[in-house]
């Protein structure tokens, strides 16, 4: 349209409100076609809580039970592991669990209700790798010298602590998950619920 | 496209003339024809870096065609079958013993991914050598940087999809990339998994998104960029305008119709690369581990990542950028800076066309300064990619840091460095 025409001030104004009328319309035909992207109702309705049998794990062996898809490890950790979460305090990045990433029940060093019985979700917090078992202290680990023993991961190298504590300056922002779990019975957990009160 | 310039075809009686004027006079053929192939004059110099675009294009049709077949047979379902195994997996593994040939075709779709790879990386390293993202050919520069980021996008979700150990642990890293950008991150990445894991409502999406909606996207982007270049005209190894010095009926001087000289030419380059081809898919087509992963042969497992895993080469570059962010600062969290500078890492290519300021385009008639600048990069490139498919050590997470810091001085300096740079004058003409 050139400048000298004179514009016709009601179609202008149909023409705006049309073409507004019709982006609502598209924006509100998006909606159902992005929201069938979410999960699905039946993926909401799995994640039941888990039970395990702790009666068979011996010292120093670890067992891993899915909860929601998720690998959930239980670690029967010895005396010699216990005693190395004092030695890992002032090397790890929160090593007194401040960032929320276990329930209230779980303090200190341990971060567990049993310190004897370790449980946490086995995928990083970096990206969702599952860390690898590396118990054996020093060079024999593979990782350094002075390693202590703990769990690395094996996609981008973040290392943690017998009570799944990240290490300073690795990728990993967070200490692994400890998801709500209470004892059954003195061998059995029941992992994906607090004790109810 | 071609416009109303061209003369209609006349037939000359025959039947094949009569027929050709009867289309051309309901459809463009002789325009699009000439405008495209037998009238389009590209310099007369081009070298071997000249073959890769077209062979870029010969690859897209190949995963095409290949991929409609394999279609047929594979099935996108998690569940597991009666034998205990994902019925993805199982699929992919009927696709390779019982299925007649489809052996053959998988190997190719699959070495076919990492080919298309090598040539796109080959052809974006021939635009930095010559300048050609420099003006006019921002827009086709940027259009070539879209499609190799939705290339990306599709071998990732292609890779999902025999799920196999590498698939949905390599998925489980990348789509949790997500879940570190700040406040969404968490549900962003849920929407995009569809599941609280990686589960088969992530597979089905990443199979709808690999077989129609990206594909669809990466067509129609490529023929924007071919249209694109057909508009500016294709750049050359002396990186001088050939449209400058033209002959009296308006045809550039040093052009030559793209068809049949370069349509022949590039049969040469087609040859030699399908030898190459061949060689990979009928001896070699795991190639090492690196063009299909072994642990990629086990079932995917939620419950257990493999000691090792790395992705497939083409991402291992921009994979060690992302690994080597290992300290907090600024209050963000270091995984955070690993996908700022992973995902910057790419974003910064769409830049180039403005953060060169050299007087001359081809690397013929630069100076030793921007040599030197483009080997480092390289170097520091090619070095991040082994890194990416290392396991991670303090030395070598030392070396990917530095490595990605040269990466992105190359570009963060270049305005500074490509104007002070000693240039050597440009010629009037096409030399070699």
């Amino acid at each position: 349209m050139s400048s000298d025409e004179t514009i016709d001030g009601a179609r202008r104004n149909l023409v705006l409100a049309s073409a507004a009328v019709g982006g609502v319309a598209t924006v509100a035909t998006a909606v159902p076609f992005l929201a069938s992207m979410a999960p699905s109702e039946r993926a909401k309705a799995a994640g039941a809580p888990v039970e395990a049998d702790i009666s068979k794990l011996a010292p120093g062996e670890m067992m891993r039970v899915e909860w929601r898809g998720k690998p959930v490890w239980i670690l029967r950790r010895t005396q010699e592991m216990l005693d190395t979460l004092k030695k890992a305090d002032p090397l790890v990045a929160d090593p007194d669990s401040k960032r929320p990433m276990q329930p209230d029940y779980i303090k200190g060093d341990a971060r567990a209700i049993k310190p004897e019985y370790l449980v946490v979700v086995g995928i990083c917090t970096h990206l969702g790798c599952s860390p690898s078992e590396k118990f054996a202290e020093g060079a024999a680990s593979g990782i350094s010298d002075d390693w202590l023993g703990g769990f690395l991961c094996p996609c981008h190298g973040s290392t943690f602590d017998f009570s799944g504590r990240v290490y300073k300056n690795k990728p990993a922002p967070d200490n692994l998950e400890v998801p709500p779990y209470y004892y059954l019975s003195d061998t059995r957990i029941l992992i994906g619920e607090d004790q109810k009160a | 496209m071609a416009g109303g310039n061209y003369e209609k075809y006349r037939s000359d009686g025959s039947f094949a003339g009569n027929l050709l004027e009867w289309i051309d006079a309901r459809f463009p053929v002789t325009a699009n024809w000439k405008a495209h192939l037998s009238e389009y004059y590209a310099p007369k110099n081009f070298n071997f870096w000249y073959f890769f675009g077209s062979l870029a294009l010969l690859v897209l049709v190949m995963q095409v065609a290949t991929g409609i077949f394999l279609v047929m047979h594979y099935k996108p379902d998690a569940s597991l079958n009666a034998a205990g195994v994902p019925v993805a997996f199982a699929s992919v593994e009927y696709i390779m013993r019982d299925v007649p040939w489809g052996w053959l075709i998988r190997y190719m779709h699959s070495t076919g991914a990492s080919a298309f790879f090598i040539v796109v990386y080959l052809h974006m390293f021939r635009a930095m050598l010559y300048g050609s993202y420099r003006k006019p050919r921002e827009l086709l520069w940027i259009f070539g940087v879209l499609v190799y980021l939705l290339l990306m996008a599709e071998a990732f979700a292609g890779y999902l999809l025999p799920w196999g150990q590498m698939s949905f642990w390599g998925a489980q890293v990348i789509l949790n990339l997500f879940s570190a950008i700040p406040f969404i991150g968490d549900d962003l990445a849920l929407w995009i998994r569809g599941d609280y894991v990686i589960a088969d409502a992530t597979l089905n999406r990443m199979f709808a998104f690999h077989v129609i909606a990206i594909p669809l996207a990466l067509i129609g982007l490529v023929a924007a960029h071919v249209l694109a270049l057909h508009e500016v005209g294709s750049n050359n190894p002396d990186g001088i305008e050939i449209k400058a010095k033209k002959d009296a009926r308006g045809i550039p001087l040093d052009g030559i119709p793209f068809h049949p000289y370069y349509t022949v030419k590039d049969i040469v380059g087609v040859i030699v690369f399908l030898m190459a081809f061949s060689l990979v898919v009928f001896f070699a087509p795991e190639m090492g581990g690196y063009f299909l992963e072994y642990n990629n042969f086990i079932p995917a497992d939620p419950l257990q990542t493999p000691p090792h895993i790395a992705p497939v080469w083409y991402f291992t570059p921009f994979y060690s950028m992302l690994r080597a962010n290992t300290v907090n600062f600024f209050w963000v969290d270091a995984k955070l800076w690993g996908v700022i500078f992973m995902g910057l890492g790419v974003m910064i290519l769409f830049f180039l066309p403005w953060l060169d300021r050299s007087p001359a385009k081809s690397i013929r008639y630069r100076g030793p300064i921007y040599k030197g600048a483009l080997t480092l990069f390289v170097v520091a490139f090619l070095v991040l990619g082994y890194l990416g498919m290392q396991a991670p050590t303090p030395a070598y997470t030392l070396i990917s840091q530095i490595c990605t810091v040269v990466y992105f001085l190359f570009f963060l300096l270049m305005p500074w460095y490509t104007r002070i740079d000693k240039c050597k004058p440009e010629p009037e003409r096409l030399t070699k």
